[in-house]
């Protein structure tokens, strides 16, 4: 299995309190790897360790390292900038910036440079089509994005990210504010980016792990319990704790 | 239950009262100062220097007053302003959001929000005394603007606490500075905010009379540099009132009347933004 995400060793306190023991991980290239777990368990705190917005809360500490293509994300030689870039965040809530709808994909190109204006046309456009957004906006592309509904603010938030040319998508729930019709959309798109992109994706549905995950990293109170391939996890636990929440949990 | 009723009535009839009894205050007071000031307005006032004879009664007007004021508040709102969204900056996009250093400016700027005028008046002129330097325009804008410092930073503050952290790093994650992300992504969310209260601070600037009064000093001419002293509105008010000639003492109240529409129009056009849809806002 080739992974060019691999976590060593990793704890994250909270002031006093450990949020994450110990973590091990190689995340597979161009699969979806689904992080599972009960509530609290630290998924998000995971989930933004490998974006270092971890850094923005207060009082937290973080040891051991994240490689990220070969790179400790946490070394004092990495920029910050150049590893989100590579990062693609998909929130729980969409937020799309406050500007128009092409604003808001051309927003990460032109932060990283680039200015013309028929490059930037083709590039909104491109993405807005690989969000499966394309139809639905391509007539309003300069009124506000927060007039989208919410389902169409999450595909942008996608078409957003994808715009910066991301090595690996990063979901935090991000289907559980949508519609059921919006979450397959973005389930669907998912399966479609995973020829592109290494996908990870914490989810507290498990039926939705189920659907498309290929890899599944199962989490209790900080630790990493069981991890692999979607279909032995899912179907022949190991663990006790994986055994109850794969079988037993309401999803 | 009948007890209950009672009290009901009782506290709404209050509320009534005490609404009455303010707004009757207003009306007393902008009528007052509109039939005062009109009977002893004319063009004159507001094209004309006093040209000496003024102060005794004579031809004449304040246009050095009003130019002297717009001057000083639109200088001292501009430094503010300029000092001010650093500091904002620094509390909202910099620091984190739990921030003992930001608890701590905050408590500094609600204290320096509280300090009479008149004090930084004085503290002014003493460090003018001490570098030797004389009562000018300079002098009025920098002292201004500290006292209307704290206005513009914690008014912008609190807007600021109002946009989503979620907001704040959906722009980090798509690779942008802490930097780009306050100008291109706070900012406009809270764009009319930011207006209304350097508005706001603008209005507190123009009809201030303590801070002015020794480090802006008086001159019949309209500035010609920084270093020029100036008059305005509020001193002109202040001397004009405190002439014993009558038709001199009803001419302050045309210039109250002028200091009164300045300052209406500021809070009605703050109130304008403020309710205006911020189209993009998210
Ligand atoms: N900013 C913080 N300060 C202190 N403790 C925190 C903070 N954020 C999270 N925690 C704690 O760290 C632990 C892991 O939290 P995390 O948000 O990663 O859980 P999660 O698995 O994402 O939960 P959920 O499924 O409910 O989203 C929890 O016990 C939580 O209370
Ligand atoms: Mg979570």
């Amino acid at each position: 299995m080739e992974s060019n995400i691999k976590v060593r060793n990793l704890n994250v306190f909270y002031g006093a309190t450990q949020a994450l023991k110990n973590i091990n991980l190689d995340i597979p290239n161009k699969q979806i790897t689904a992080i599972i777990g009960p509530s609290g368990c630290g998924k998000t705190t995971l989930l933004k360790c490998l974006n270092r917005l971890i850094e923005s809360t207060d009082e937290v500490n973080v040891t051991g390292q994240v490689y990220v293509d070969g790179e400790d994300i946490y070394s004092p030689k990495t920029e910050v900038t150049h590893l989100r870039k590579k990062m693609g965040l998909l929130s729980q809530k969409p937020y799309p910036l406050p500007m128009s709808i092409f604003d808001n994909v051309a927003y990460g190109p032109r932060l990283h440079g680039t200015t013309k204006k028929n490059e930037l046309k083709s590039i909104v456009e491109f993405y807005l089509k690989e969000a499966n957004l394309w139809d639905e906006v391509k007539d309003r592309l300069s009124s506000p994005a927060s007039k989208l509904s919410i389902g169409q603010q999450q595909r942008l938030c996608l078409a957003r990210g994808l715009a910066v040319q991301p090595l690996v998508i990063l979901g935090d729930e991000p289907t559980s504010a949508l519609d059921p019709q919006s979450s397959a959309y973005i389930e669907q798109m998912f399966l479609k980016l995973k020829a592109d992109y290494s996908i990870i994706l914490v989810t507290h549905i498990l039926r939705q792990a189920k659907r498309i995950a290929d890899y599944i990293v199962y989490m209790y109170d900080g630790e990493i319990i069981e991890h692999g391939e979607a279909s032995d996890v899912l179907n022949h636990p190991k663990h006790p704790k994986t055994i109850e929440y794969v079988s037993g949990v309401i999803s | 239950m009948k007890r209950k009723v009672i009290e009901e009535k009782f506290f709404l009839v209050l509320m009534i009262i005490s609404a009455t009894l303010i707004v009757s205050i207003i009306v007393l007071i902008l009528t007052s100062i509109i039939i005062k000031g009109f009977s002893s307005f004319n063009l004159a006032m507001v094209s004309q220097t006093p040209k000496g004879g003024y102060y005794l009664g004579k031809e004449g007007g304040i246009l050095n007053a009003i130019i002297g004021s717009f001057y000083i508040a639109g200088g001292a709102t501009a430094l503010a302003t300029a000092l001010g969204i650093p500091v904002v900056m620094l509390m909202n996009v910099y620091l984190k959001a739990d921030s003992k250093v930001s608890a701590v400016l905050r408590l500094c700027f609600d204290v320096l929000w509280g300090v009479p005028s008149i004090v930084y008046g004085a503290f002014g002129f003493t460090l003018m005394i001490f570098f030797g330097l004389k009562a000018s325009l300079i002098a009025g804008i920098i002292v201004v603007s500290i006292l209307i410092l704290p206005i513009i930073i914690r008014a912008i503050d609190e807007i600021s606490q109002t946009i989503p952290e979620g907001l704040f790093h959906a722009s980090l994650s798509l690779g942008a500075t802490k930097l780009e992300t306050g100008f291109k992504v706070n900012a406009k969310q809270i764009l009319p905010g930011i207006l209304t209260a350097v508005l706001m601070a603008f209005g507190r600037a123009i009809g201030d009379a303590a801070s002015v009064l020794f480090t802006a000093g008086y001159s019949d001419s309209i500035p010609t540099s920084l270093t020029d002293s100036a008059a305005t509105l509020p001193l002109t008010i202040f001397f004009q009132l405190s002439s014993p000639i009558k038709e001199v003492q009803d001419r302050a109240f045309a210039a109250v009347l002028i200091l009164t529409i300045i300052v209406l129009c500021i809070s009605l056009l703050s109130r304008l933004l403020t309710n205006r849809h911020n189209k993009y806002k998210i």
